[in-house]
């Protein structure tokens, strides 16, 4: 993108008398700026959910049984033949909103985690989040309370994902001590993550050697995150906590900008570093833990799309934020349908491909580190 | 505007870094926070406005106790600078001066806040670097960023913490001169901590030395005397007058370490310092 600055001195910039044109050039200056930047952030911005409509589209036409795309149109607006409407308000709707609004928060949480702890590099999954997530949903199954996908009339859905959510705390808390009393650098916190990660993985190992076998089915779930179990309930749930995630991170935004200065000069603008911190964490964790209750772990969407939204309007959260959650929530409906078309008939789990496609933006975050910017 | 500081005292753990520290500071004045590396100047200035919560004593600014203010007051009072830092993402110049407008706005920035920026960013003639990453900047440049983040919340009380400490010749004195200006056309207290005595003899209206963790001596530019020199840094130097202002020579470390500086003797003793 082209970003002429006006030079001082330049002749050719004055268009009026040279007094007064002196005297406004600055103000005019940045005014020119913040204009170019507000329309590339609203280009971005518009951009980004044409993909993500165009995707979702996508994904509700493509399948085992295809569906063009005048015929999805047609069925969305409640037209086409039975088959087609049962196809897609059955099938591949509650599909695809589930794997937009998990992406979408699992997007937010990813940005919001690298904005709390200053670390680029984290992440749900690469701070061992959504594996101690995982981890207390698999005990909740075990205990015999059910899988939250099942059955949601029941409270057994509730006790799972509050069991996700209450282990994703524990993760979240030491990663919260690491960085209040030892001032961990983000590379000790990814370190942290990686054995937290482990830990929690072994213990869901440790579980399904003495689960019955469909206990283990229903813990291996959550292994492999797959968007396809949720239902409309479950999509609904996840909206609802997803969007007051997001509205929550969006009403402190500006504080959360201030905290990237640095502890000292962020307390020194009056904003409360240590609670800001905590909060955003524990929001942040709900956020995973709900998602990946529902859905099981589905790595680096956390870490992919707040790093291509960075990369193209830059830092403000304000911006950063809801612009991440669309990117997410495309870049989830997008692997999601890949992962269902690429060996049909056989459907692959999303959160393998998601794996595939993280790994090696992670491995060349590690070695890059700040550069690409 | 008055800052008032009474016997105040900060320790980390069971280290004592300040001790009964007295200082009061007018507005309308830059005030010069000298001593050497470890004296306790960033904790001093860190504990004006409660980055650091210090341990006994009592801070005023205009006469309110600063700990029974509320915190975003407080932030719009009493404007900080810091030493160094470096942010986890890039942000461009406006959007980090931007961030000095917190304590003044709602959740959101307004019109005034904005509009705030933009004279900001004209005062210190940073127009063509707005939508400029502020890690891309020069150092010089950086640290004007950072003054006009403290700056654009227009406070009372301002706290520098060695601001030119890693800056060039040109740098140091642009910096210095904004500062100054500010200081004395707004009405302004400013408090700058500062490693190079010419610098605070020339801009500074007053000077306190700080010796391990205590007011050494206060005054005009005219304590920084020899003595108060090797006291304080354990260093010999000549004081000289050029154009009526007082040129400070550092000669070399004194190697007998005097009584203020026993505590520093050791691994700083042999350091030469020259300019």
């Amino acid at each position: 993108m082209a970003s002429e600055t006006v030079r001082d001195g330049d002749p050719g910039q004055y268009r009026r008398s040279e007094e007064p044109a002196r005297r406004q050039t600055g103000r005019e200056t940045v005014r020119e700026n913040r204009t170019q930047t507000t329309r590339r952030v609203y280009a971005v911005a518009s951009g980004s959910t044409l993909v993500l409509l165009l995707a979702s589209l996508a994904a509700i036409a493509i399948g085992s049984v295809h569906v063009p795309l005048a015929d999805v149109v047609a069925a969305l607006a409640g037209g086409g033949t039975p088959t087609q409407r049962a196809i897609v308000w059955n099938l591949r709707l509650p599909r695809v909103l589930g794997a937009v609004v998990a992406g979408a928060g699992l997007a937010v949480a990813g940005a919001a985690m690298q904005t709390v702890l200053r670390n680029p590099l984290g992440a749900p999954y690469t701070l061992g989040i959504s594996q101690a997530a995982a981890f207390g949903a698999a005990v909740a199954v075990v205990l015999g309370f059910g899988s939250a996908a099942s059955e949601l009339g029941s409270i057994g859905p509730y006790l799972t994902t509050v069991a996700a959510f209450l282990a994703a705390m524990v993760s979240t808390g030491l990663i919260l001590v690491l960085v209040t009393y030892r001032q961990a650098t983000p590379e000790t916190l990814i370190l942290t993550g990686v054995a937290v990660g482990s830990l929690f993985t072994a213990g869901m190992t440790l579980l399904q050697y003495f689960a019955s076998d469909t206990e283990v089915a229903a813990i291996v779930y959550w292994t492999f995150g797959d968007v396809g179990r949720a239902g409309w309930m479950h999509v609904a749930l996840m909206t609802a906590v997803v969007a007051a995630g997001l509205a929550y991170f969006l009403v402190n935004a500006w504080n959360y900008d201030v905290m990237d200065a640095g502890t000292a000069t962020a307390k020194s603008l009056g904003v409360p570093v240590e609670s800001l911190r905590v909060r955003g964490m524990a929001v942040a964790s709900l956020v995973t833990a709900i998602v990946i209750s529902f859905v099981g772990i589905i790595g680096f969407v956390g870490l992919v799309a707040p790093h291509v939204v960075r990369m193209l309007v830059g830092g403000t959260e304000r911006h950063l934020l809801p612009i991440t959650a669309v990117v997410g929530g495309a870049l989830l409906v997008a692997a999601d349908t890949l992962a269902r078309t690429v060996l049909a008939p056989v459907v692959l789990p999303v959160g393998i491909l998601t794996s595939f496609l993280g790994a090696p933006l992670f491995i060349y975050l590690v070695i890059n580190g700040r550069e690409y910017w | 505007m008055t800052l008032d500081v009474r016997d105040l005292a900060f320790a980390y753990g069971d280290e004592s870094v300040l001790e009964g520290v007295n200082l009061t500071a007018e507005s309308g004045e830059l005030l010069g926070l000298l001593g050497p590396n470890g004296s306790g100047k960033s904790t001093l200035l860190q504990s004006l406005n409660r980055i650091h919560e210090p341990d006994a004593g009592t801070v005023l600014v205009d006469g309110d106790r600063v700990s029974e203010l509320d915190r975003t007051e407080l932030a719009r009072r009493v404007g900080y600078v810091p030493q160094d830092e470096q942010g986890a993402f890039p942000a461009t110049v406006y959007e980090t001066i931007l961030q000095g407008r917190r304590p003044h706005g709602g959740w959101s920035p307004g019109r005034v806040d904005r509009a705030a920026v933009e004279g900001t960013i004209e005062q210190l003639d940073l127009a063509a670097f707005t939508s400029r990453n502020v890690a891309d900047l020069s150092g010089g440049q950086r640290q004007k960023v950072r003054l006009g983040r403290a700056l654009v919340g227009d406070p009372s009380v301002l706290l520098l913490d060695e601001p030119t400490s890693a800056l060039d010749l040109k740098h140091q004195l642009d910096v210095m001169e904004l500062v100054g200006e500010h200081v004395r056309d707004r009405g302004v207290t400013g408090i700058v901590a500062i490693h190079d005595l010419n610098l605070a003899a020339r801009y500074c209206d007053r000077v306190a030395l700080l010796s391990n963790g205590e007011i050494y001596d206060v005054g005009g530019p005219d304590v920084l005397t020899p003595e108060t020199i090797r006291a304080v840094y354990g260093v010999e130097a000549t004081v000289k007058h050029h154009r009526g202002r007082r040129l400070i020579v550092t000669e070399r470390s004194a190697r007998t370490p005097s009584v203020a500086s026993a505590a520093h003797s050791g691994p700083d003793d042999g350091r030469y310092c020259t300019r």
